[in-house]
């Protein structure tokens, strides 16, 4: 029953932590691309969105290489006494939040772009400073961008495989997770078990996205405050 | 002149290809309305002030400094409150909390202005649960102008706070609008381009054309100038005080005497005897005689003595401004009139008044 649950409970928490941290990383990046005009905004808007068109190995292998022991990031790591990241826990968190970035800015940005602009100077008129605002206004008003950020990362993350594979491997308990696992089942021939991991991804993504999409409908009626 | 009180504001900015230059020293209380036609930069020059639009320039009110050379104040460092054209409540915020957004904001010492009194003020205590959504275009106006009366600010400025709203919810805003003005210490300046608003609520007037200001003073003084800055020619009048003396019941009439004379008004249940009111004379109501003429169906006939006259401010159309006491008029003639009559600087005239507004 455990090596059972031990991938379930591993990819739970990868995806908990990868959406975290983009979310705090995310938002700044996201109120950026909605309010600059600035030239490098379409680069970085399209260095933002790479993940989404490039196939996973692609990028799993640059972070392997990046990561290991001749890239530079896997340099930096073993000065600072961190050993190597690839095939470890920490290095497939990093992987995950390249990965799902857009998946947590983009909705951030159209909502940071649709909020009326002069609400922010009417509270600036109203004493409040810029950080003030942003609490105030911005994220109780693109409380609907927020949540489809934090659900459609945290799904993409328990559904990531390609890079996971590239830089992960398979090692039960560190960077086993579900999509591996069920692979793993498959290749070995024991479809049950692949079949009950199978289904509930399919049973868990479904009751995700309808329970997201009710929400934003009522939010978006006003029903929720 | 450069004094402690009042307000001084100085500001040269460019906004795409428009460019505001502008140089005033304004009255430190009541009610100043910057006007003119949209696009002449009545708008710009009052985010100037808040800080909204950066700019060179200076910004003092009532001897506190906001911007000078050297630096300027972040816009929630300054003691003002803006009143926008539009809509600007908070929409995920009741109409409670909306009030409280800025009050809560600034420190307790600073409050001089209670939370129950602005919401007495403006007739709100009902609201009070409601979300912004839910009101009707005239409340969310005055709960706007409640939430900026609640920052207690040294200065309220609001950008033409009646334009989006029909008709009806302006008539129902303006005696707020007017009680705010008699009640508070505090200087107000009011964008707009609409003649009965400012001839109803002005004590000043700035009038701009082109990023520039092209005449400023006292209502009373500007509105009687016969050049005026801009194609107002059918709405140009004058504006007097006037308090209302007696009432003829037979007739249905009113006496309103001014310096300078007195004019009769048709009287309505709601006028009162000693009440002050702002009365409207408009130019194209105003003509002129040699002679008193009293075989004629006008009743309003005043002497005057003729100041100034503009010829041909428009083809064929002439403007005569006439002194009755010390009282202004304009008095809207044909350029043919004008020659006919022989009117010249300093002749004495009857002036024939066909209509009187009371504005206010």
């Amino acid at each position: 029953m455990d090596i059972y649950w031990e991938p379930v409970w591993l990819t739970l928490k990868l995806a908990g932590f990868t959406t975290a941290i983009l979310l705090v990383v995310g938002t700044p990046i996201a109120w950026w691309l909605a309010r600059s005009n600035h030239w490098v905004r379409q680069p970085i808007a399209a260095i933002v969105a790479l993940p989404l068109v490039l196939p996973p190995t692609v990028l799993g292998f640059y972070l392997l290489v990046l990561m290991g022991p001749k890239g530079v990031v896997g340099q930096i790591t073993e000065q600072l006494g961190l050993g190597l990241l690839p095939f470890t826990f920490e290095g497939l968190v990093i992987a995950s939040v390249i990965y799902s970035l857009p998946f947590t800015v983009q909705p951030l940005q159209n909502a940071f772009a649709s909020i009326n602009q002069q609400l922010l100077e009417v509270a600036s008129t109203l004493r409040a400073s810029p950080r003030d605002r942003f609490f105030s206004i911005v994220i109780p008003l693109a409380r609907p961008g927020v949540l489809t950020a934090s659900v459609l990362t945290f799904a993409h993350t328990i559904g990531e495989f390609g890079v996971v594979l590239m830089i992960g491997g398979n090692i039960p308990g560190e960077t086993k997770v579900l999509s591996v696992a069920i692979y793993d089942h498959v290749e070995s021939l024991e479809y049950t078990q692949a079949h009950w991991l199978a289904a509930g991804m399919v049973v868990f993504s479904f009751v995700v996205l309808v329970t997201l999409y009710s929400l934003n409908g009522r939010l978006q009626s006003g029903l929720v405050r | 002149m450069m004094s402690a009180s009042g307000i001084q504001a100085r500001f040269a900015c460019n906004v795409g290809t428009f460019e505001l230059n502008v140089d005033l020293s304004l009255p430190g209380s009541g009610l100043t309305a910057l006007f003119g036609h949209s696009g002449c930069g009545k708008t710009t020059l009052l985010r100037c002030m808040a800080g909204l639009q950066p700019s060179d320039g200076t910004m003092r009110v009532n001897g506190d400094e906001w911007q000078n050379e050297t630096g300027s104040r972040p816009v929630h460092q300054r003691p003002l409150a803006y009143v926008f054209q539009e809509t600007s409540l908070f929409p995920h915020l009741s109409v409670k909390r909306n009030l409280m957004y800025g009050y809560k904001r600034i420190p307790q010492s600073d409050r001089q202005i209670s939370f129950d009194q602005a919401v007495e003020w403006l007739g709100l205590s009902h609201l009070l649960g409601r979300m912004p959504e839910k009101l009707s275009g005239g409340e969310r106006q005055r709960v706007a102008i409640a939430r900026a009366l609640l920052t207690s600010p040294k200065l309220l400025l609001m950008d033409e706070p009646l334009s989006a709203l029909d008709q009806a919810s302006k008539q129902d805003i303006m005696p707020y609008l007017e009680a705010l003005r008699d009640n508070l210490a505090i200087p107000m300046l009011y964008v707009s381009h609409s003649t009965a608003e400012v001839a109803r609520l002005a004590d000043h007037i700035v009038m701009m054309d082109g990023g520039r200001v092209v005449a400023e003073g006292p209502l009373q003084q500007i509105m009687a100038r016969t050049n005026q800055p801009f194609g107002l020619e059918d709405d140009a009048g004058v504006i007097l005080d006037a308090t209302l003396s007696e009432r003829d019941e037979q007739w249905h009439l009113c006496r309103a005497d001014f310096e300078g004379g007195h004019l009769w008004l048709r009287a309505d249940e709601s006028l009162k005897i000693g009440q002050k009111v702002r009365l409207q004379v408009l130019a194209r109501d105003v003509s002129l005689a040699r002679s008193e003429q009293t075989d004629q169906s006008i009743q309003n006939l005043l002497p005057a003595s003729v100041d100034e006259i503009a010829l041909e401010v428009s083809p064929g159309t002439s403007i005569v401004r006439l002194l009755a006491g010390q009282t202004p008029f304009l008095s809207r003639l044909t350029s043919r009139a004008v020659h006919t009559l022989a009117i010249e600087p300093g002749q004495h005239v009857w002036m024939q008044i066909k209509s009187v507004a009371i504005v206010d």
